[in-house]
């Protein structure tokens, strides 16, 4: 990986010159903006929802080398938002899909692809040679592992995050300013706070924040202007409303105040609370599961059961298992005299998740004959009946 | 009466609002009063120990509470509290 060029070697061609002459001929850019532009080294973990405009904007900006940091593959449900892929592009790497869209809109730029999960083994070696890095990732373990990563390495992170139809966006990890930890010590525990594959997300949203982003990091670079130190932004799509709280440096943060007590990237998973190593899915069914393929058997035989769902009602309006009772998971305690205790009774979702934690309400409160059905709505669609849409 | 403004995560618990006015002078009070009116709130904002959870702030205007006086951080009537979550999705 290359290092920094000294400025003297930098300049523009004729080509270049006349791309960015709208920077050229304003004064906060120049000659000398354009060429900090093209000399600095810029690192994009994710090209998903913040990551597509972050990396088309920025590229057409002129960052000279832009590193892309992606494993994943392009899926009909990433169109909505993730503006640099297309529909050709679904089944491709991301990364490709990405690096096409960046070169197609400047070829002068380089781009790097790490086509690997971030993780405490490889951070430190790919963060190193870029000088800001954008976290645009979905999960908490990521989040933690790229702050202290860059408070490690002395990297400034420019943060944005986004949930519906909300964004917060700041800069941390700025000599003497805050970083992630200063805002919030401790993720979540897991299933507390919903992911947008499972809250969804205003497809506009992550273009907002990410521009944000993709701001702070050219006035970073640039050197202009005042950056989201200390800043949190919140920006509220739904009211249009944007909002600024003070965030401080937390004197005694683990990883960013004076006492610092980490000293190395940790393993993030078992921070967050996620076991590090997933079971593998069983191939089989547990005493407390039905495959769709048993479901359906039974319906044809006429077999009498009540068939719980327990997504939401907007979720049941795109599609249904027939003969299903609508009961939330959120009114599952609420409701749960509608339901007999005598009666066979299968509980489903989207893909099981929530049926199994209604299935443990559901067994706790005495109920025998209680069966998660295995892979939810999903399956269905996959096994039983390919009309029903998946979503 | 303060005005506690709710993020999008939280406000299934408060009848899908934005905002609530509850009356407190303090954040405990306020934040007793808001629990008390919405008790499913609860345990998304205090641990089963009563402790504020970590991956919550709370902020009176635009002052975080950890660098006030936590809890007993007054509020007055014109004040806003907002209840910021920590979210992660990015993609």
């Amino acid at each position: 990986m290359s290092t920094l060029a000294p400025p003297a070697a930098a300049q523009l061609s004729k080509e270049e010159i006349l791309r960015y002459s709208r920077h050229l001929i304003m004064p906060e850019v120049g000659m000398d903006g354009q060429l900090k532009l093209k000399q600095a080294k810029v690192l994009l973990i994710g090209t998903g929802g913040l990551g597509a405009p972050l990396g088309m904007y920025l590229a057409a900006a002129g960052i000279g080398r832009i590193g892309l940091v992606d494993f994943d593959v392009v899926d009909y449900t990433n169109l909505q938002r993730q503006v640099i892929h297309g529909t050709s592009d679904v089944g491709r790497k991301k990364l490709d899909s990405a690096a096409d869209t960046m070169r197609e809109i400047n070829p002068h730029i380089d781009i790097d692809k790490h086509e690997v999960a971030l993780s405490s083994e490889n951070a430190l070696g790919i963060l190193k040679d870029y000088d800001i890095v954008i976290d645009g990732t979905d999960n908490f373990p990521t989040r933690y592992l790229v702050n202290d990563a860059c408070i490690l390495l002395g990297k400034v992170n420019v943060y944005g995050s986004i949930f519906r139809f909300e964004g917060q966006s700041t800069v941390f990890g700025y000599p003497g300013g805050p970083c992630y930890r200063c805002l919030y010590p401790e993720p979540p525990p897991p299933g507390l706070v919903p992911s947008c594959a499972e809250g969804g997300v205003l497809g506009i949203l992550p273009g907002v924040v990410g521009l944000i982003q993709a701001t702070e990091a050219v006035k970073l670079i640039l050197g202009k202007g005042e950056p989201l130190i200390g800043r949190l932004l919140l920006y509220d799509a739904l009211n249009m409303r944007f909002r600024e709280l003070r965030l401080r440096k937390n004197p005694v943060c683990p990883i960013c105040g004076d006492n610092r007590t980490i000293h190395q990237l940790i393993d993030y998973h078992q921070f967050c609370g996620i076991p590090q190593h997933e079971p593998a899915p069983e191939s089989g069914v547990s005493e407390n599961e039905i495959e769709v393929t048993a479901l359906k058997a039974k319906m044809d035989r006429g077999e009498k059961f009540v068939l719980v769902d327990v997504r939401e009602p907007h979720e049941y309006q795109i599609c249904k298992m027939p003969n299903s009772v609508l009961i939330p998971l959120g009114d599952v305690a609420k409701r749960v005299n509608e339901l007999n205790s005598a009666d066979e009774i299968y509980v489903h979702c989207k893909s099981g998740m929530r049926s199994a934690k209604a299935c443990d309400f559901l067994r706790q409160s005495g109920f025998k004959k209680v069966k998660n059905v295995k892979g939810g709505i999903l399956a269905w669609s996959d096994k039983v009946d390919p009309s029903v849409p998946k979503y | 009466m303060a005005k506690v403004l709710i993020p999008t995560p939280l406000r299934q618990y408060v009848d899908k609002k934005d905002s609530v006015d509850v009356t407190g002078s303090t954040v405990g009070e306020v934040l007793t009063s808001l629990t008390t009116q919405y008790p499913d709130l609860r345990k998304n904002l205090y641990t089963d120990e009563g402790k504020l959870r970590s991956f919550v702030n709370i902020y009176v205007n635009d002052e975080d509470i950890r660098y006030m006086s936590k809890d007993a951080t007054s509020v007055a009537e014109a004040d806003t509290v907002t209840i910021v979550p920590s979210i992660a999705g990015g993609f």
